[in-house]
């Protein structure tokens, strides 16, 4: 079985992030960039699968800047096969990943997809939904258990209510929740062997899809600063304070 | 010149920093207060690769330099682990290399494997309690019997002799004054550390409680010929080439100490408020902590030029002492000053800099003293009459 990872190049998540002066984008210089967090559980599961004899073949893609490589190659650290790194300098939405990625799966013809149900710089969520659309796949979003038997999947789903557990046919794609394992560090010897593993390159253009942004970036701004607090005296003051002064009761 | 990070360095400092932050400051507080060696941490180092980093890849390691180990053992201390964290695996990364030059085929086969996976752990025995920096003066003798050699004698700040199950060892084969310089007298051992016939006695000290360092005294140790390195009387020259870049070593676990101290310092500063506005806008709060962050990027520098130097084969003496040097005392200026920023908190052990300030001194005293490397560059780079 052929499992496909996308994998993100974000802001590492310690980063305090910071708006840029002139409100059109946060600031990405000299900013310390990781895989995204939810990528790296994707990874993370795909591992568990191929260690556990369910999976044979891992392969991590990501798209953007050559800089993204180096995601590619902490997957691959981590253990990944191979990777595909597809060459794109335009602006990204998740419309024209899922149709690049869409793109690729057809080329390679993966059994599973995996990926992390958003990003944590834009947070879209939408990305895996949209794939599995374009492929005709069935699709589980926020994992948070996985489990293959005979051509299915099993997975539960954290919603409000608790757990859902669904069932969805292979191929498939899997979007996955922050509880679904912890993932791993790359061990040294994994570390060195990933020097050796090929990442093909693809650039976009070959590709022949339409990229062209949808969505207009308007403005970005800063969260408004929390003022300070009060201190009450009472219970009686503070269930006045709430009924007319915050009005929320 | 290049400044950037290749791929696998960058992922061996990333892999250092997920290592270390599943064991956080009050792991390693308890431990310190207990005196217990931190062997989840220890294992989970091993089990990944790392002690084998600069082994030869013929033996399960994988052959990287020391710029890359510097990267890991900064990254490894950085946080809160400190020298308890770096000592309680330092001795695996470089102290074989005398093996690797030096040893056998089946020595190596027998002996590295071993020390990469963890499942052997060494001490290195060679200061004594009247012979330190002047190691030419040991009296340990090893005397040749049938097949091998008889060790008596002893052994003073031995680390993790409490738990090691095997020795470096450097023994006087020839009386001191039979040899043309003392410390062609010298031989270097591998063996089994057997403690019916080595007694250990712990050191109590002023920091670093979980990573214990020993009086260990010799009573008829039995060697067997098999476990000498090389040659009999060349043993302190082996141990030379291991000199620099251990010294490159501890300037990034004191560096790493250091750019932890910093970072407590400046969040601590950031969030507590007095007279309504946080301390941290103080200049007398933040100018030593600016100049400190200075000081901890050109040790690095220093640092990483040093292992450049070693990992090219280079002459890295000079630049290695004055790694070691800078670094240690940088180090322990910022520990210093993270607990006067951090106030009567500071001196509580809750906040973890007093902690970070008492193993901060470790790097200045040790494997050298920063004024004995003052005197080497004296001497060495500067061309100054030698004054001891």
């Amino acid at each position: 079985m052929k499992i496909l990872v996308p994998v993100k190049r974000v802001v590492d998540y310690n980063v305090k992030v910071r708006v840029k002066k002139d409100e059109t984008d946060v600031e990405l210089d000299n900013v310390k960039m990781s895989m995204n967090p939810f990528d790296e559980i994707a990874v993370e599961e795909a591992l568990r699968l191929k260690e556990k004899g369910v999976a044979s073949e891992i392969i991590a893609v990501s798209i953007g800047l050559p800089e993204v490589q180096e995601t590619i190659r902490n997957a691959l650290a981590m253990g990944a096969d191979s990777g595909i790194f597809v060459n794109c300098t335009s602006k990204l939405e998740p419309l024209s990943v899922a149709k690049i990625l869409t793109s690729i799966g057809n080329k390679i013809k993966p059994d599973l997809v995996i990926m992390g149900k958003q990003a944590i710089d834009d947070d879209m969520n939408a990305t895996g939904q949209m794939l599995s659309a374009m492929l005709n796949w069935g699709q589980a979003t926020f994992a948070s258990k996985l489990e293959i038997q005979d051509k299915k999947i099993k997975v539960g789903r954290e919603i409000d209510g608790g757990i859902e557990n669904i069932e969805v046919n292979l191929p498939a794609i899997v979007t996955t929740d922050l509880r679904l394992n912890e993932p791993r560090y790359a061990s040294l010897p994994n570390i060195m062997k990933a020097k050796r593993k090929p990442i093909d390159e693809i650039k976009v253009e070959d590709l022949k899809i339409d990229i062209e942004p949808k969505l207009e970036i308007l403005k970005v701004e800063e969260p408004k600063s929390r003022e300070a607090g009060i201190m009450v005296k009472s219970v009686d003051e503070m269930i006045e304070k709430l009924k007319n002064e915050a009005k929320v009761i | 010149m290049l400044f950037e990070l290749t791929e696998t360095q960058k992922n061996i400092v990333e892999a250092a920093k997920k290592i270390s932050s599943r064991f956080d400051d009050n792991y390693w507080l308890d431990l310190d207060l207990k005196s217990e060696f931190p062997f989840e941490f220890y294992n989970e180092v091993a089990k990944s690769g790392w002690l084998g980093m600069c082994m030869p890849e013929e033996y399960g390691g994988a052959n990287l330099g020391i710029q890359e180990a510097a990267l890991f053992m900064q990254n490894i201390t950085r946080n809160g682990g400190g020298m308890s964290a770096a000592s309680s695996i330092h001795i695996n990364i470089f102290g074989p290399h005398p093996i690797v030059v030096h040893g056998t085929k089946t020595q190596k086969k027998n002996w590295l494997p071993n020390l990469i996976s963890g499942n052997d752990k060494t001490c290195f025995g060679v200061t004594e309690p009247d012979a330190g920096l002047d190691t030419g003066k040991i009296k340990t003798t090893a005397s040749k019997i049938q097949g091998g050699y008889l060790i008596n004698g002893q052994k003073i700040w031995t680390s993790t002799a409490k738990i090691a199950n095997k020795i470096l060892l450097l023994a006087r084969t020839s009386e001191l004054g039979e040899t043309k310089s003392n410390i062609d007298g010298l031989t270097l051992f591998y063996t089994d550390f057997d403690s019916t016939k080595i007694e250990v006695r712990e050191i109590k000290k002023m920091g670093r409680g979980s990573v214990d360092s020993n009086q260990i005294f010799f009573d008829n140790l039995e060697i067997s010929e098999e476990d000498r390195i090389g040659e009999e009387g060349k043993g302190f020259r082996y141990i030379l080439d291991s000199l620099n870049p251990e010294r490159i070593l501890i300037a990034a676990e004191a560096l790493g100490i250091g750019k932890d101290a910093l970072e407590k310092a400046v969040k601590y500063a950031n969030e507590r408020i007095v007279f309504d506005r946080p301390i941290g806008k103080n200049q007398s709060i933040q100018h030593p902590l600016a100049e400190l962050w200075i000081e901890l990027e050109a040790a690095e520098l220093l640092i990483s030029k040093a292992a450049y130097q070693y990992d090219k084969g280079q002459n890295s003496g000079g630049l290695a002492n004055a790694a070691k040097y800078y670094a240690a005392e940088v180090a322990f200026k910022t520990a210093t000053q993270a607990v006067v920023t951090l106030g009567g908190m500071g001196y509580a052990k809750e906040y973890h800099v007093e902690r970070l300030l008492r193993e901060s001194l470790i790097p200045k005293l040790a494997p050298v003293s920063s004024q004995m490397i003052l005197n080497y560059i004296s001497e060495k780079i500067l061309h100054l009459p030698r004054s001891y």
